[in-house]
C-alpha cells in the first residue's frame, strides 16, 4: 500500500508539472496546445544530447532544455499563434495551428534524433529500501525536484510582477490591457514559460524512462486528462489533476493487474462519469 | 427570379460534377493506366464523408476530435455482422451507422453539456477509449483485429440483379469507387439540405449563443444530440465502408491522429462552407500522397505547408474563392 502511494506521488509530481504548462498556455491565450507532448519530447532530447552525448552535468542539461523550449515557445507565440488569432474569424483555428505545430515538431525530431528509444546514464544509482517502500534514489530526486519546481512556479505566479500580470491576463484580457498590462509581451512570456515547464519535465524524465520521438501524442492526451480533471486554465486544478491521475494510475496498475491492460479504460470511464456531474472539472470556471 | 436561376445553376453544376466523377475520372484513369488512383480517390470520398460528420458538430459550435471512435465502431459493427452473423454488407452499412448514432446519443447526453476545449478534450479521449475497448473486448479479437472480411455480395430483387457481387465483378476497385462517390454525393446533398433547412438555422443559433437560443425557445439539448447523432452516423457509415474495402479492421485502424485529421479537413476547407470538408480532405490527402516522394522530409514539408496555409488563410481554403459571401 505505501509502495502504491509512493509511486503515485512520484508520478503525480511529474504529471502536475506537465499539466501546469498546458493550463498556463490555455489560461492566457485560450489555446489548447496540442504540441505540448512534443515540447516535452524535445526537452528530453536536448537533455539526452547534452548529458548523455556530451557528458556535461545533468543540471546544465536541464537548464538548456528549459531555455531551448522557452525560446521555441516564445517564437511560436510571436510568429504563429498571435498572427492566426488576429486574422481568424473563429478562435478554434488555433487548434489547427497547434496540431500542425505538433506534426512539425514531430517531423523535426524524427529527422534530428531518429526513432530509436534513447536513454541516459542514471543520475544517482542506488535504491532506497525500507520495510514498506522500495524506491530508486533517482526517482526520489526527480520527484523532489518536480515538487520544488511546482512550488517555485506557484510562488512566481503569486508574488512576482510578471506572475501578477499573467494572472490578471487570465482573468480578463481586456481589463488587464486597460490597466496597462502589456498583453502581447506577457502572452509571449506565458507561452515561453509553459513550454519551458514541458521541456524541463522532459529533461527530468529522460534520466528515468528515456525518450523516443513517438511519445509526444500520448503525453499530450495524458496532459489533457489532468487538465479536464482539475479544470482548464486553473493552476490549482492542474496540480490536483496531475496528482489525482498519478495516484489513479498507480492504484490501477496495482489492483487491476490480473484483468489485463485496462487501467486507462477504467480511468476514462470514471472521467466520463465525473464530467457528467462536474462538467468543468474540480476547479474550472464555467466558460467554454 | 434571380434566386431560381442561381438554384438551377447550382443543381446543374452539381450534376456535372457528379458526372465528371463517375464517368470522366474512370475514363481518364483507364487511359493513363493509373488504377492505383482508384484507391486514393475512394479513400478521399469516404474520408470526406467522415469529415462531414465532424463538420456537423462544428456547425453547432462544438469541436469534435472523437470521430475516429465512431469510424472504428462502425467498422467493427459491420465486420462483426458480416463475419459472425452472415448479414449482407449492404444491410450492415446503415446498421453500423445506426449503431453509432445510438451509441453517440448515450455518450452525447452527458458530454454535450461541455463546451469549447472541454468538449474537444473529452472527444479526443473518446478516440483513445474506442481503441482500448477494441483491444479489450473479446468480440473484437484484440490486437490481431478482424481480417479477410469477404467482399460485399450482390443485391437482387425479384431475381433482378441490382448490384452485382463485388467478388464477381472484373474490377472491384472501380465498383468501390462508384459506391463511395455515390455515398459522398448523397451525404453532401443531405448536408446541404440540412444546412439550409430550419434545423440548420437553429443549429447556427447554437453556434452563436446557446443561452440566447434557449431563451427564445429553441430546444438546445435535443438539437445538439440530434446533430451529434447525425455526425456519428456518418462516421459509422464511413468506417464500415473502409473496413469492407481494406477487408480488415484493427484497433489501430482509426487512431487519435485520424480523429485530428478529420478535424483538420474541416478547418482546411473552411468551417463556413458545406463543401469545406470535401475540399479539405481532397487537398490534405492528395498533398500527403504527393509528398510521399520526398521520403523522410514528407512530414516536415507537409506540416510546414499546413502552418503556412493557416497563417495565410486562417478561415479555410474556400474563403479564397467565396470571399464576400457571408459564412453560411
Amino acid at each position: 500500500m505505501e509502495q502504491v502511494i509512493a509511486n503515485g506521488l512520484y508520478l503525480g509530481a511529474q504529471y502536475a508539472l506537465i499539466a501546469l504548462g498546458l493550463t498556463l498556455i490555455f489560461a492566457l491565450m485560450n489555446v489548447l496546445n496540442f504540441a505540448h507532448g512534443q515540447m516535452y519530447v524535445l526537452g528530453g532530447f536536448v537533455t539526452y544530447t547534452i548529458y548523455g552525448q556530451l557528458k556535461l552535468p545533468f543540471v546544465l542539461a536541464l537548464i538548456c532544455s528549459g531555455v531551448t523550449l522557452a525560446i521555441v515557445g516564445a517564437l511560436m507565440e510571436k510568429f504563429l499563434f498571435r498572427t492566426v488569432i488576429r486574422r481568424s474569424k473563429r478562435e478554434e483555428s488555433t487548434m489547427l495551428l497547434a496540431a500542425a505545430t505538433a506534426f512539425f515538431l514531430d517531423a523535426i525530431m524524427l529527422l534530428l534524433f531518429g526513432e530509436k528509444q534513447r536513454g541516459v546514464p542514471k543520475i544517482i544509482s542506488g535504491v532506497f529500501v525500507s520495510d514498506r517502500v522500495i524506491l530508486p534514489y533517482d526517482r526520489i530526486v526527480v520527484g523532489v525536484v518536480a515538487i520544488l519546481m511546482i512550488a517555485a512556479f506557484m510562488l512566481f505566479m503569486q508574488y512576482s510582477k510578471p506572475g501578477r500580470a499573467m494572472r490578471a491576463l487570465a482573468q480578463d484580457r481586456v481589463a488587464a490591457q486597460l490597466m496597462g498590462v502589456k498583453v502581447e509581451r506577457y502572452s509571449m512570456i506565458g507561452f515561453a514559460l509553459g513550454a519551458m515547464l514541458a521541456g524541463v519535465v522532459g529533461g527530468l524524465l529522460v534520466s528515468i524512462t528515456g525518450v523516443n520521438s513517438g511519445i509526444g501524442g500520448p503525453i499530450s492526451i495524458k496532459a489533457f486528462l489532468m487538465v479536464m480533471i482539475g479544470g482548464a486554465g486553473v493552476v490549482g486544478g492542474a496540480i490536483a489533476g496531475g496528482f489525482i491521475l498519478g495516484m489513479m494510475e498507480s492504484v490501477g496498475l496495482a489492483t487491476l493487474r490480473e484483468y489485463g491492460d485496462i487501467t486507462y479504460l477504467v480511468i476514462f470511464a470514471l472521467l466520463m462519469i465525473f464530467l457528467s456531474i462536474r462538467p468543468h472539472g474540480l476547479m474550472g470556471k464555467p466558460w467554454g | 427570379m434571380r434566386k431560381s436561376r442561381t438554384a438551377t445553376l447550382r443543381i446543374v453544376s452539381a450534376i456535372l460534377f457528379l458526372l465528371a466523377l463517375l464517368v470522366a475520372v474512370p475514363l481518364l484513369i483507364s487511359a493513363t493506366g493509373r488504377s492505383d488512383l482508384y484507391y486514393t480517390l475512394t479513400s478521399v470520398a469516404l474520408l470526406s464523408i467522415i469529415s462531414a460528420g465532424v463538420w456537423i458538430t462544428f456547425y453547432i459550435g462544438r469541436i469534435n476530435i472523437g470521430q475516429g471512435a465512431y469510424a472504428l465502431m462502425g467498422g467493427y459493427v459491420s465486420a462483426i455482422l458480416v463475419m459472425n452473423y452472415g448479414v449482407s454488407f449492404w444491410l450492415t452499412l446503415p446498421l453500423a451507422g445506426l449503431f453509432c448514432a445510438a451509441a453517440s446519443v448515450l455518450i452525447g447526453l452527458p458530454i454535450l453539456r461541455l463546451r469549447g476545449v472541454y468538449f474537444a478534450m473529452v472527444t479526443l479521449v473518446l478516440t483513445e477509449v474506442a481503441r482500448l475497448l477494441a483491444l479489450a473486448l473479446p468480440i473484437t479479437n484484440g490486437a490481431s483485429g478482424i481480417v479477410s472480411i469477404p467482399l460485399p455480395t450482390g443485391i437482387s430483387l425479384f431475381g433482378l440483379t441490382l448490384v452485382p457481387g463485388f467478388a464477381t465483378v472484373a474490377n472491384p476497385r472501380l465498383a468501390f469507387y462508384i459506391v463511395a462517390v455515390l455515398l459522398m454525393a448523397l451525404c453532401f446533398l443531405g448536408l446541404y439540405r440540412l444546412a439550409h433547412s430550419r434545423i440548420g438555422q437553429l443549429c447556427q443559433s447554437l453556434q452563436q449563443n446557446e443561452e440566447l437560443a434557449s431563451s427564445i425557445g429553441v430546444n438546445i439539448a435535443y438539437l445538439r444530440v440530434i446533430a451529434y447523432a447525425l455526425s456519428s452516423f456518418l462516421g459509422g457509415v464511413g468506417g464500415a465502408m473502409f473496413a469492407s474495402i481494406s477487408q480488415s479492421i484493427y484497433p489501430s485502424s482509426f487512431t487519435v491522429a485520424d480523429s485530428v485529421n478529420f478535424m483538420l479537413n474541416c478547418f482546411l476547407g473552411g468551417l463556413g462552407y458545406v463543401l469545406g470538408p470535401m475540399l479539405g480532405t481532397f487537398v490534405l490527402y492528395f498533398g500527403w500522397d504527393l509528398l510521399f516522394q520526398t521520403g523522410e522530409f514528407q512530414l516536415l514539408i507537409f506540416s510546414t505547408l499546413l502552418i503556412v496555409l493557416m497563417l495565410v488563410l486562417p478561415n479555410g481554403l474556400l474563403s479564397l474563392a467565396l470571399p464576400r459571401k457571408r459564412s453560411l
